[in-house]
């Protein structure tokens, strides 16, 4: 098996480290302390191959944690507010595009 | 309705254990990833977008009202209120947890369900046609021969690891409700000119990134050797498939490699030292098996009963929904029921738990006890008296399973797509639930006649959109969800696969373009009664490349 570090990041922009949390699945983001968080508000965002790397090294080093950690595209907004930076990590985020067919129950999304 | 036995149930119980320990490891931290993704994946658990996804065989699309009250209470209980029926046959549930998974499928095993070889490079859930054992074009209930090799089969262990994972899916109807030619191997049950019962064999099918249909290697197999044949050729995949690149690892590329004649000779010589021994199927064995297939015991009952006639006549709604979604059966009396899960603006296969209750009522107070599962992602009750259709519809139509477009152009096949899965690259469900909208209008969707959609939201085709009258293949072009769009694809027994009409189009022209091709067809069919299909095949794509793109 491949692992994401045996590619060559290429950064063109902000990215983050995301991964689903081990025990539930749910979407989780890499936090500059060394920890996850379901928010992606709170997400340690970085700039650089190198930075992302050794981001990415760290989340991919808490396998009890986390299942699948990779770098995703992050988008920053005019106001200084950022999100996701491709259609499938908004997905990730926000939950699927259509209407549940339960409307009750817990949140699709996690986080903002 | 199959009924398990001890040995079942004892299987199914330890896997369960087994399983409770596997995960209890993974969560202490004794088992890595790498090492559990193995183990969880044999046991039908993926990861997805959101969460983990359980995938819950369906043996045959066979279900019995007590096991689908247990997927509603599955659905309930450790997921969102709803499951996912599959193109296979399946059920999926999208929002499950690790951690609660043991419970789950502890929950499941008690009325004999499992994830076992929904997953994995292995002998995947046998489908066959949703109207077995029902159907007046049957030779004979092809689940009987489905459940003979789902139980040679299963956790075997020379097919365990094997180069890709396998479809099976046996039909013996004259028409292929099974979609038997898009599956790794077929089995299609037919009488000789000796009037002997026996299967052509068809080998190499398969959708994907190269889609291919089944190739006939074997035109009359007797019904004794199907096991020692079936083993000879996954034992001749297993020896012979590419195992060094994931997208030729289906025995398709094997078959198209060696050319079908080259391989049915491997096949050949793999089986003839194994085809007069321990394989050989005792009548007694596939007698007994075909003895825990229990047949309801029918009234004597006459066709169109008066009840019938007289409710037609009073209720328009219900009369039109006969006329759709009721299908002769080859008891007298007797209907086989569609219940469609493609609502308007709904998700194509989504059903909720209240619906599988009130479904599993119905089906114990009209049908025996007995639901089944379509790969068109539809359901059916195979036993209701035409007496007591009325009664059913007002209970369908209650919640909701009674849209009267079974076959028409709002039953779409569809995957999940990136809404929920993390292979895809483009959404797949709004886009049917779009076109639903559109075509909203049941007078026109009848004029139309039949017309199948499917949609696949990546190459790996879940959606058999190349076997779709109308296919659509989600892409992704810089970061842009693209479509092609392909025409005059068909999964029954004259299968074709569809051609492209023109380059890829946004996600917000699908549906137009959906609406041109049904307006081309519309303008060039010959008659009224000239299917869409027939429409493609009569002139070919030419025209309706014309007419769709040339606003474009």
């Amino acid at each position: 098996m491949t692992s994401p570090l045996d590619k060559k990041l290429k950064i063109t922009g902000p990215v983050l480290v995301t991964a689903n949390r081990t025990r539930d699945g749910a979407v989780i983001y890499r936090t500059g302390d060394g920890g996850w968080t379901t928010e992606f508000g709170r997400a340690h965002v970085v700039t650089s191959a190198p930075a992302a790397t050794e981001l990415l090294q760290a989340a991919i080093a808490d396998d009890l944690g986390a299942v699948g950690a990779y770098v995703a595209p992050v988008s920053m907004q005019a106001d200084g507010s950022r999100r996701p930076g491709n259609l499938r990590e908004r997905i990730r985020l926000a939950g699927p595009t259509i209407e549940m067919p339960i409307a009750s129950g817990e949140p699709v999304a996690v986080g903002i | 309705m199959y009924i398990y036995d001890e040995l079942d149930r004892t299987l199914l119980s330890e896997r369960v254990s087994e399983f409770r320990g596997q995960v209890a490891r993974r969560l202490s931290g004794d088992l890595t990833e790498e090492e559990f993704k193995l183990l969880r994946l044999q046991n039908g658990v993926y990861l997805q977008l959101h969460a983990y996804m359980l995938r819950i065989a369906i043996p045959y699309g066979t279900l019995a009202t007590p096991q689908l009250r247990m997927l509603a209470h599955v659905a309930r209980k450790y997921d969102r209120g709803y499951g996912h029926f599959t193109t296979r046959t399946n059920i999926q549930y999208h929002w499950i947890k690790l951690e609660q998974l043991p419970n789950a499928m502890a929950d499941l095993a008690s009325v004999g369900m499992h994830g076992m070889q929904t997953s994995g490079n292995n002998v995947r859930n046998i489908t066959t046609d949703q109207w077995a054992g029902v159907t007046p074009d049957e030779i004979e209930d092809p689940r009987v021969w489905a459940e003979v090799i789902r139980q040679h089969v299963t956790l075997h262990p020379e097919f365990s690891f094997m180069p890709r994972k396998f479809k099976i899916a046996v039909g013996s109807a004259s028409h292929d409700r099974a979609a038997l030619r898009i599956h790794d191997m077929a089995l299609r049950l037919h009488r000789n000119g000796a009037g002997e019962l026996g299967f052509e064999v068809m080998v190499g099918g398969g959708l994907g990134r190269t889609p291919f249909l089944a190739q006939t290697i074997k035109q009359f197999l007797p019904t004794r050797d199907v096991l020692s044949y079936v083993e000879a050729v996954l034992r001749t995949y297993n020896q012979f498939g590419r195992r060094d690149n994931i997208w030729k690892a289906r025995i398709k590329i094997l078959v198209h490699d060696l050319g079908p004649e080259a391989f049915a000779k491997e096949v050949e010589a793999e089986w003839l030292p194994i085809k007069d021994g321990q394989l050989v199927l005792d009548p007694a064995v596939v007698a007994e098996i075909r003895s825990r297939f229990q047949y309801p015991d029918y009234e004597r009952l006459e066709d169109s009963p008066k009840e019938l006639k007289d409710a037609r006549a009073a209720d328009e709604r219900f009369s039109q929904w006969v006329d759709n979604s009721v299908s002769n059966h080859k008891v007298p009396g007797y209907a086989i029921v569609t219940m469609s899960l493609k609502p308007e603006g709904g998700t194509p296969g989504d059903c909720t738990a209240e619906q599988m209750d009130a479904i599993a009522d119905l089906a114990d107070r009209y049908s025996f006890g007995e639901v089944r599962v379509g790969h068109e992602q539809n359901l059916a009750l195979p036993h209701v008296a035409q007496r007591d259709l009325y009664a059913l519809w007002r209970g369908l139509d209650r919640v909701g399973v009674a849209t009267p477009t079974v076959g028409l152009v709002s039953d779409i096949i569809s995957c999940p797509g990136l809404d929920y899965c993390s292979l895809a690259n483009a959404r797949s469900i709004p886009l049917a639930q779009e076109i639903t909208r559109r075509f909203h209008d049941i007078n026109l969707a009848r004029d139309l006649g039949r017309l199948h959609i499917n949609i696949s939201g990546c190459i790996n085709a879940c959606g058999h959109h190349h076997v779709g009258h109308i296919g659509i293949l989600g892409v992704e072009k810089n970061g842009e969800e693209f479509y092609q769009i392909t025409i005059g694809g068909r999964a029954d027994e004259k299968a074709r696969l569809g051609t492209l009409i023109g380059p890829a189009v946004r996600y917000g022209e699908v549906a137009d373009v959906v609406e041109d091709i049904v307006a081309a067809y519309l303008e060039l069919r010959a008659r009224p009664d000239e299917i869409f299909l027939e429409t493609v095949e009569r002139i070919g794509v030419e025209p309706f490349r014309e007419r769709v793109y040339a606003a474009r």
